[in-house]
């Protein structure tokens, strides 16, 4: 059954866009991912146009960020402070973010720089997740030694020093500003929550405990993509409402039953399966970027 | 809606028929021409369209059909590799470019219409005006771009690169059967009806089609574009509500 999508201005089918949802909720339930890395390339593989793949995308951000925080906020392990902080830097980078969108469009380069973000972030991403679950497959028994909690280089030396007492932080206002406001440009030109980024800047670069990591970028997360969704709507007009339901529908069902068989799966082959996905994706963007073009010349985006 | 109107046809061509001895008395009427719908409604289901253009004239000839989409600015890029990546180096802007084309004819066009007559009539993609900034590209070059614009908006399957069929019922009715594709731009088109003998244009007639959203898409797309702050908001409550519902299901089960 072929729907019309208003914004995207094309059709496709809807048990498509549903099984679409479903499946990269269900993967975001496995694996506790927000999903847009793999839902924004896979929506421009479908035909859908990059600039509405992503601006629909930062919208299910919301959505799917909003359970898994109302979780955290239950068990106390969001560190408000530190999250209002990641939110303002958020909220300039992904402002700046969007502005930098229209920017990129107008110059005809947006295309370039989405995919190209794509393959380094899904490049990366893979070889991590392949790594670190092949590490985790072969040393399964053996006990993780504990980590120093965090080192002293010189980003801890800036000024304008901040008390973050649920994270157990004294350092410079200007760490988790400028973080906050790196993850939010990504998050506006890529439609991502950003939470693969978000996460181990928080443990590494922050030092915060891990304990309240994930509730507190989920926190930022839902605010930042927000932000991105209204400035897409409103500069852009790439929000596509339709397609963002019929993506929430299926992946609400996708979620549940993800969380669900998560816990009886074994994760570390899971996710060496979930890095290969991923670097498959890359690979297929890679290509479509340094393979001979079928045609040199092409349309630009309707002015 | 338009099976409907397959079936009701034959009795309008025989009605043409009744109406046409009377019409024929009148020497300025050679030819009449009319669409199935005159306006292409894009719904929630759509998924591609056909209009059916049906007609009669007076005495045995040949018919062309030329259908144009509003015009539009378009800019086209051209690549090339730069650190072993296509990207887009170049660009063009052509001012009006007539958004969708397409040609239907009862024969060959270099057959039944004189060169002159294609070229005045822009019937056949070669003939298509699409005006380039004259100081900008040498002819050789401008010529690369407008065929790039042509190809590209082929590949759309917004420009029909084969001629359509236009079928006579006997030697005065005709019918032609235009295709509009799920992505076809809206606006409103011209639809040129040309009835030509010996090559020559002997009669002529332009019908309005309109290509446009109707209900929800045309409500959903007006609120993108006109209340865009509201949209914007609108879209980020429906997300915060779709999640929180997930997340009071999730506990329940």
């Amino acid at each position: 059954m072929q729907i019309y999508l208003p914004i995207a201005e094309l059709s496709l089918d809807v048990f498509l866009l549903l099984g679409l949802g479903a499946v990269i909720g269900f993967l975001s339930g496995l694996f506790g991912v927000g999903g847009g890395f793999l839902m924004t390339p896979l929506l421009i593989f479908i035909g859908v146009p990059p600039p509405v793949a992503v601006a629909t995308q930062a919208n299910n951000v919301v959505a799917s960020s909003i359970s898994g925080v109302l979780a955290h906020l239950r068990r106390g392990n969001v560190d408000i402070k530190m999250g209002v902080v990641l939110l303002v830097g958020g909220l300039i980078g992904s402002t700046a973010g969007v502005s930098l969108f229209k920017l990129l469009r107008d110059i005809g380069q947006i295309n370039l720089v989405i995919n190209l973000s794509y393959v380094l972030l899904l490049g990366s991403l893979g070889l991590l997740m392949t790594w670190e679950g092949g590490k985790a497959l072969v040393y399964r028994r053996r006990q993780r030694g504990r980590a120093k909690l965090h080192r002293h280089t010189w980003l801890h030396g800036l000024p304008l020093k901040m008390r973050f007492r649920r994270s157990r932080l004294y350092i410079s206002v200007f760490l988790p500003l400028g973080i906050g406001a790196g993850i939010g440009v990504l998050s506006a030109i890529m439609g991502v929550g950003g939470g693969f980024v978000l996460v181990p800047a928080m443990i590494y670069i922050l030092g915060m405990p891990t304990s309240v990591v994930i509730g507190t970028s989920l926190f930022q997360i839902i605010f930042v993509a927000a932000n991105v969704t209204f400035l897409q709507a409103v500069q852009n007009q790439t929000v596509d409402i339709v397609l963002a339901l019929l993506l929430l529908l299926g992946g609400v069902v996708g979620a549940q039953y993800g969380s669900r068989t998560a816990t009886h799966l074994p994760g570390d082959a899971l996710r060496i399966l979930l890095g290969v996905l991923v670097l498959l994706t890359g690979g297929r963007l890679l290509y479509d970027l340094v393979s001979v073009p079928a045609d040199l010349y092409v349309l630009g985006p309707t002015p | 809606m338009t099976r409907l109107l397959r079936t009701v046809l034959p009795g309008l061509l025989a009605l043409l028929l009744v109406v046409l001895p009377v019409r024929s008395t009148q020497p300025n009427e050679p030819l009449v021409a009319d669409l199935s719908e005159h306006l292409v409604a894009i719904t929630m289901g759509f998924a591609g369209s056909e209009v059916l253009l049906f007609g009669a004239v007076d005495m045995p000839g040949d018919v062309v059909v030329v259908v144009q989409g509003p015009k539009r600015e378009v800019r086209m890029h051209r690549k090339s590799r730069v650190l072993g990546i296509w990207m887009n180096t170049a660009s063009m802007t052509f001012a009006a470019v007539p958004s969708y084309y397409a040609v239907n004819a009862s024969g060959p066009l270099d057959q039944i219409a004189l060169p002159q007559v294609r070229a005045r009539q822009q019937m056949g993609l070669e003939h298509l005006e699409l005006p380039l900034p004259r100081a900008k590209a040498s002819p050789n070059v401008a010529e690369a771009w407008r065929d790039a614009l042509i190809r590209a908006k082929a590949r759309e399957g917004h420009y029909h690169a084969e001629v359509g069929k236009v079928r006579f019922l006997g030697q005065r009715l005709f019918r032609a059967d235009i295709r509009f594709p799920a992505n076809v731009p809206t606006g409103s088109y011209t639809v040129e009806t040309y009835y030509l003998r010996d090559g020559r244009v002997v009669g002529a007639q332009t019908t309005p089609l309109m290509v446009g959203k109707v209900g929800v898409e045309a409500e959903i797309h007006d609120f993108a574009y006109n209340r865009a702050s509201l949209y914007g908001l609108v879209a980020i409550t429906i997300a915060l509500v779709a999640g929180w519902a997930a997340h009071s299901v999730f506990r329940k089960t």
